[in-house]
């Protein structure tokens, strides 16, 4: 476990002493005394076992359920957002679920569309225009038209990654989003990251500081500059990769070194000239 | 600092009385029936308000979307069963009005035929026949669709994207069921009282049109019109709460959304039939 420290100048995302609940029962404990920093520009990965509760910290990070106890603040404001709040209330995050998480009556088109329609006011066809730039930059044009459960799960988790891209986040928040991927999506979405990153995506985004979660290190290894661990309720902040070589705990090591089952395409290049 | 703001009535609190035991003592059971009735009101009656706060709350700034879903909904719930409800007004006038017509001409009480029209078809079977066409039709929809886009995450991916799910999923639902059973409520009136009228002629009874249709005028009076408004809305707004109260207010497994749409339609059954006598009242002090 982490040890409450100040937080430094630049921080994005704040918790401090927090415990949070699982989404399906927030009464019920999920992790608790976590204290984390993310500052903006750096790329984390959080891994730990399944059923450890990575998806119930990204969904309370963003916000969709109050901390149990402790105080956690995201672009310095207190979350979450409660109330009739308009958009510009919220901190500029994005949540990208495990499965895309679309909305199965809407095309592909319309998914990413719908978050513009709503807080924009924009009618369809303007909403249609903006949309057309994320389709192309995350190679989903072809399949514009079709309902989310005619493509496959790598076409789906793209998705979610373009309509979370829609209300152009700051903090980006990725639910193990290499699961399930070939070889040939995963060098794509690590590619893609380390563009958004840097800030060189052909979207004009600015650099956007992300957060993932995995069942393993060893993807992220080249990829990522902090680590840290989730597992039985305990958050624990490894560090950079130096300390994550560094660390003795043989869970990490196990974490460090095990293969996803589809295999992974090492180190991406685009993500590893960040750290230099 | 404890934030956590379970309701007292919160379902992980109370769903010890569902898996309890049936109590051999009859007062025992009544009175755990009794409490799970109240239980089930004070949830409906919060998500009810909830959503009118958020009706008027958004009114303020409404959204396009947002009107674009509640054509949608009118469409759903009034225009695409506009066919079936024109094919049982016609069997309504036929079964019920005709024969009405045919036996008080033969008993020689034809002048009361439009008090007795009037209570029966515009003030009861009209508004409640329309209700539970609606329920079987969309109400019972909206459950398994809701259920299934909350057990499908969603709703989580509404909240994430800052969407206020019952302004998305909810509210056009409400209005639409609202209007939608209102304006089929008048065409099966209207449906009835017509093929009851070609009913009665069919059967060589001796009235003419115009006597049937002024004695039906005149007995309606303002407050029926009134009446048949609010409570034709009345009845559209509590199938919508307890429809999408069942396939929203807590996440369900896929397995389970039909248990909930059979929990959601005898609710709505009921909430509409007490809505109906509270509606008997209001007729008698008018």
């Amino acid at each position: 476990m982490s040890p409450a420290r100040p937080a430094p100048a630049g921080a994005l995302l704040e918790m401090r002493q927090v415990s949070f609940g699982a989404m399906r029962d927030q009464t019920q404990p999920v992790a608790t005394e976590v204290n984390w920093t993310v500052c903006a520009g750096e790329v984390w990965v959080v891994a730990g076992p399944q059923r450890s509760g990575k998806t119930d910290l990204l969904l309370f990070a963003a916000g969709l359920m109050p901390p149990l106890r402790g105080t956690y603040r995201c672009f310095g404001v207190e979350m979450p957002v409660t109330g009739d709040a308009p958009l510009e209330a919220f901190p500029p995050v994005a949540l990208v679920f495990d499965g895309g998480q679309l909305f199965n009556h809407l095309s592909v088109a319309d998914n990413l569309a719908l978050p513009l329609r709503y807080h924009e006011r924009l009618p369809a066809d303007a909403a249609r225009r903006r949309v057309e730039p994320l389709l192309e930059a995350t190679g989903l044009t072809p399949w514009a038209e079709r309902l989310p459960q005619t493509l496959g799960r790598n076409w789906q988790k793209r998705a979610g990654l373009a309509r979370a891209l829609a209300l152009r986040p700051q903090l980006l928040l990725l639910d193990n989003p290499l699961g399930g991927l070939d070889a040939r999506h995963r060098a794509w979405w690590l590619t893609f990251l380390g563009a958004l990153a840097r800030g060189q995506t052909a979207l004009e985004l600015p650099p956007v500081t992300l957060i993932a979660t995995d069942d393993s290190f060893e993807p992220w290894m080249g990829a990522a500059t902090r680590f840290a661990l989730l597992h039985e309720g305990r958050f624990t902040v490894i560090g950079d990769r130096a300390a994550l070589h560094a660390c003795t705990d043989p869970l990490v090591g196990e974490l460090r070194q095990r293969e996803l089952p589809t295999g992974a395409c090492g180190p991406d290049t685009a993500l590893s000239e960040r750290q230099s | 600092m404890d934030r956590t703001e379970a309701s007292a009535f919160d379902v992980s609190r109370t769903s010890f009385l569902l898996r309890a035991p049936v109590s051999r003592s009859y007062a025992n059971f009544i009175g755990r029936k009794i409490f799970l009735f109240l239980v089930t009101m004070q949830e409906l009656g919060a998500f009810a308000l909830i959503t009118l706060g958020v009706c008027a709350r958004k009114l303020r700034r409404p959204v396009p979307l947002i009107r674009e879903l509640i054509c949608e909904q009118i469409a759903r719930c009034g225009v695409r069963l506009l066919p079936m409800f024109l094919f049982v007004a016609l069997a309504l006038g036929f079964l019920v009005i005709g024969q009405t017509v045919a036996v008080l001409a033969q008993v020689g009480a034809i002048q009361w035929l439009g008090s007795i029209m009037v209570v029966a078809v515009v003030r009861e079977i009209g508004p409640l026949l329309a209700a539970l066409l609606v329920l079987a039709r969309v109400g019972t929809a909206n459950v398994v669709e809701l259920g299934t886009v909350r057990a499908l995450g969603e709703v989580e991916a509404l909240e994430a994207l800052r969407i206020d799910p019952v302004h998305y999923l909810v509210v056009p639902r409400v209005v639409g069921l609202m209007l939608g059973t209102f304006a089929l409520t008048v065409y099966l009136i209207l449906g009835a009282v017509l093929s009851g009228y070609i009913w009665a002629f069919l059967q060589d009874v001796p009235i003419r049109p115009g006597e049937y249709f002024s004695q039906l005028a005149g007995a309606l009076t303002y407050p029926d019109f009134a009446l048949l408004a609010l409570k034709t809305a009345a009845f559209g707004f509590v199938i919508a709460i307890v429809t999408c109260y069942h396939g929203l207010a807590r996440p369900l497994p896929l397995d389970a959304v039909s248990n909930a749409t059979v929990r959601a339609v005898a609710q709505s059954i009921v909430g509409c039939v007490l809505l109906d006598a509270l509606f008997i009242l209001v007729y008698l002090n008018v």
